[in-house]
């Protein structure tokens, strides 16, 4: 299984991480879930960082933002199919918070480490469940041409 | 009344595969009840063993989070949408 993703897409979470260095940003990423259990990214919505207390190492989505591009995906006929945030001067890896704090079981959660403000790696991990036992596990990550 | 309840990707098969069920009641609280009803299998991913939401559940109703309202208590009409999005955060 993987998360497909367009070139143009990718770049833009890359960059997104770029913009809010030293800060983490984050976002959602919207597509399709594929009958192989794939996904595959139609759009990217950047979204605000609400920990403003610490947003150098943690971060959170508005809700009613999330209500909102959950919304206009399914009335577009898509899906929240994962998350994406960075990790400033840090690695492109889960942390223990990471996993705790996820509860989208099925998604990808999209991690780019950004170092001294330049996208290095990214890396994907979907979370899989039930809650109780939740893991993640290495997703690859296929980059399209559009 | 019936009053619609949008499915997150994450819970959806625990509802058979639905992304948005009617279901009916005067307030959040019986509309809540009733979409566990249709769907017991959601019930342990909504509620905690003391039957409150589990902490990571947002429930809004329209724009607004209920917790900001009357929460169960909160009355809803006819045109009225409850979307149910699990909480987005981490850290390093």
């Amino acid at each position: 299984m993987a998360l497909t993703i367009p070139d143009a897409l990718y770049h833009q979470l890359r960059g997104h991480g770029e913009v809010t260095y030293p800060h983490e940003c984050c976002g959602v990423l919207i597509g399709e879930f594929n009958e192989t259990g794939g996904k595959t990214v139609k759009a990217v919505v950047p979204c605000g960082n609400t920990r403003t207390d610490s947003p150098a190492n943690r971060y959170h989505i508005d809700p009613v933002e999330l209500v909102h591009i959950q919304r206009d995906a399914m009335l577009a006929g898509r899906d929240i199919v994962g998350f994406y945030h960075s990790h400033p001067d840090h690695p492109a890896l889960w942390s223990t918070m990471d996993l705790a704090e996820a509860h989208w079981i099925g998604c990808s959660y999209v991690i780019t480490s950004i170092e001294n403000g330049r996208a290095i790696l990214t890396n994907s991990f979907q979370l899989l469940g039930p809650e109780e036992n939740k893991h993640f596990d290495d997703e690859q990550v296929e980059i399209i041409e559009q | 009344m019936s009053i619609k309840v949008l499915i997150p990707t994450p819970l959806r098969p625990y509802a058979g595969k639905q992304s948005t069920i009617e279901v009916s009641g005067q307030t959040v609280g019986e509309a809540l009840n009733d979409l566990v009803v249709k769907q017991p299998d959601l019930h342990k991913h909504l509620f905690s063993e003391d039957r409150k939401l589990r902490s990571f559940v947002n429930v809004y109703l329209n724009d607004e989070d209920i917790r900001y309202l009357s929460k169960n208590a909160t009355v809803v009409k006819e045109s009225d949408t409850i979307t149910i999005v699990p909480s987005v955060a981490g850290g390093r």
